[in-house]
């Protein structure tokens, strides 16, 4: 009977050790300069005035650095070159818009790595906000803040040449494919909910696979935002086209927005930024620069 | 018989017996409650918990998941039951090659060498993605493009290098002395490999092969970088479009409600083994 005893002894000591060494602490107030949850008088000062530098300078989790996340690999035509800090591409040139309206040079703005899985994961955000082809959902919202939005794209359709899915003309006809598209896209909601095919949808876990699975015939057809679907098309398959495009018609329009930490006073700083960005012509050049070339592909019937 | 007292003696031993007995009890269900409630405090009572609970444990999101996990679920099961059959048949095969000592056998057994070595050295995700992605892209007539089977057969691959390695650890540690008995009786090196060796050794490494049984139930997970739609996939499809991670939590429950059985046959099934090779030995 002394065994056990001795042995439970042991057994329980480095337990409640460990149980005592990560006892809760509130970190959130010394870690970060973020409060967790909205201080009162930052909304009010945010509200109140017009200028979005005033509004930003204090509630940035650096003072004086302006924290953006996005994923990588950062996909053209959004990015340039997989490097966010070259201001080349549209979300990047937003990004350093938006920065520099908030009181921002580009010195002042530093970036870090969010894959799009953590982005929304609880906690302390490691960014001020992120940029990553967020499409606004009520149901994400629950959980995170979102900027008013800043694009609103399109779905393409994108065949191999000389394929099954070339000639295609309306969207009930893309039913009899094989359509793939990336996990958390819009462009898969597209499929499941207004396409309807008869075939389970192909899911995928990046770009990168849909487009090595299109150009092995492993899907008919991928499915894309038009901006990515044109660099694609242009660059990455060459054999590939668009042989169409169409704005899923499923509530309202889906825009892209920037991601903050739930009740981040910031958003109101960065939606006035959009707001002037919008007004003095700024985003319409940005995406005219970056996303242009819209016009000649043909609208597919819903 | 019937008037059989236990002595003055007795009872007070067992009366101490009992009170040591109910002691010791006492202080493992004392340790016990103060430890795990200890835990679920350090848990609970953390600033984040409402958001943690919200995010891993909402029983809307899991009820709303549920039918499309369950779907890729399947999936899992159907992987590992059909990869684990032809992983034991390949792995027994390559170890037994290896175990060889004709000279005309060199080139295999440097092929099966060469074999194990590299699949046990490759990452098996790697081994996945590989065969997804390029066994399609070769173009080859007459072989599916249906990634469901390429990374079955990329799981047959890795995990054949594994258990043949297992095979041949049960295959060695049968003692030589077998080997010059079957030798004495005038069985041929592969009637003894048969007869005597590989079913002393099949024995031996049934726990270790059920080990890696599991952990293949787990990697079946892999295939969903080649755009498998199991069930940790459609978890994750779930939370990037609701941003709850709970789907998540219910594919681990899933998991260990498979596993857990499992791992207790193996116990067993060891346990079992070593009473009957010690034959009453203690």
């Amino acid at each position: 009977m002394q065994t056990p005893r001795f042995l439970l002894a042991l057994g329980v000591a480095p337990v409640l050790f460990l149980a005592l060494a990560c006892a809760p602490v509130d970190d959130s107030s010394t870690a970060t300069d973020t409060p967790s949850s909205p201080a009162p008088d930052a909304s009010d000062s945010g509200s109140a005035t017009a200028d979005p530098a005033a509004c930003a300078a204090d509630v940035v989790r650096t003072p004086g650095t302006l924290t953006i996340g996005t994923d990588s690999p950062a996909y053209d035509p959004w990015f340039s070159k997989n490097d966010p800090t070259n201001g080349e591409g549209f979300e990047s040139a937003v990004a350093y818009a938006v920065a520099e309206k908030l009181g921002f040079t580009g010195d002042a703005v530093q970036w870090t790595k969010v894959p799009f899985n953590s982005s929304y994961a609880p906690g302390a955000k490691k960014f001020d906000f992120d940029i990553n082809q967020i499409s606004i959902t009520p149901k994400r919202a629950e959980v995170v803040d979102f900027s008013d939005g800043y694009y609103a794209a399109a779905q393409a359709v994108i065949v191999i040449k000389g394929s099954a899915g070339e000639g295609v003309t309306s969207v009930s006809e893309l039913q009899g494919l094989k359509l793939g598209a990336q996990t958390g896209t819009t462009s898969l909601t597209a499929i499941r909910d207004v396409i309807q095919p008869d075939s389970d949808p192909v899911v995928f876990k990046d770009t990168s696979a849909a487009k090595q699975a299109l150009l092995n015939g492993q899907v008919d057809a991928i499915l894309a935002d038009l901006p990515t679907a044109f660099y694609i098309t242009a660059v990455e398959i060459p054999k590939g086209t668009i042989v169409g495009q169409f704005q899923p018609e499923t509530g309202a329009q889906e825009e892209f927005g920037m991601l903050f930490e739930k009740g981040s006073p910031l958003v109101d700083c960065v939606n006035q930024a959009l707001g002037v960005l919008r007004e003095d012509g700024t985003l319409d050049s940005i995406q005219q620069r970056w996303l242009s070339d819209v016009v000649d592909v043909p609208v597919l019937q819903q | 018989m019937s008037d059989w007292r236990p002595s003055a003696r007795q009872v007070e031993r067992d009366a101490t017996r009992r009170r040591l007995r109910m002691r010791s009890a006492t202080i493992a269900t004392v340790a016990t409650v103060v430890v795990i409630g200890l835990l679920l405090w350090v848990v609970t009572a953390s600033p984040g918990w409402p958001r943690v609970r919200e995010t891993f444990f909402s029983w809307e999101d899991a009820k709303a998941s549920f039918p499309d996990v369950l779907k890729g679920f399947w999936k899992n099961v159907l992987l590992f039951l059909l990869a684990e059959p032809l992983i034991l048949v390949l792995g027994a095969l390559v170890a037994v090659v290896r175990s060889t000592t004709t000279a005309a056998l060199f080139p295999l057994r440097l092929l099966a060498t060469f074999y194990t070595d590299l699949f046990r050295g490759v990452p098996t995700l790697l081994v996945v993605i590989l065969a997804g992605f390029g066994i399609p892209a070769l173009q080859l007539q007459g072989i599916t493009n249906d990634t469901f089977w390429l990374g079955l057969f990329a799981l047959v691959l890795s995990y054949g290098a594994y258990v043949a390695e297992v095979f041949r650890a049960g295959i060695d540690s049968i003692h030589p002395s077998q080997l010059a008995s079957a030798d004495a009786l005038g069985l041929s090196h592969g009637q003894a490999m048969r007869y005597v060796v590989l079913p002393q050794a099949t024995r031996r490494v049934v726990p270790p092969l059920l080990n890696d049984f599991i952990s293949l139930q787990k990697d079946t997970a892999l295939l969903s970088s080649i755009f498998v739609f199991e069930s940790l996939f459609a978890a994750q499809d779930y939370a990037a479009y609701n941003f709850n991670y709970t789907p998540i939590v219910v594919v681990a429950v899933l998991f260990v409600a498979l596993t857990i059985p499992l791992a207790r046959f193996t116990d067993w099934m060891g346990r079992r083994m070593m009473r009957r090779e010690r034959a009453g030995v203690r």
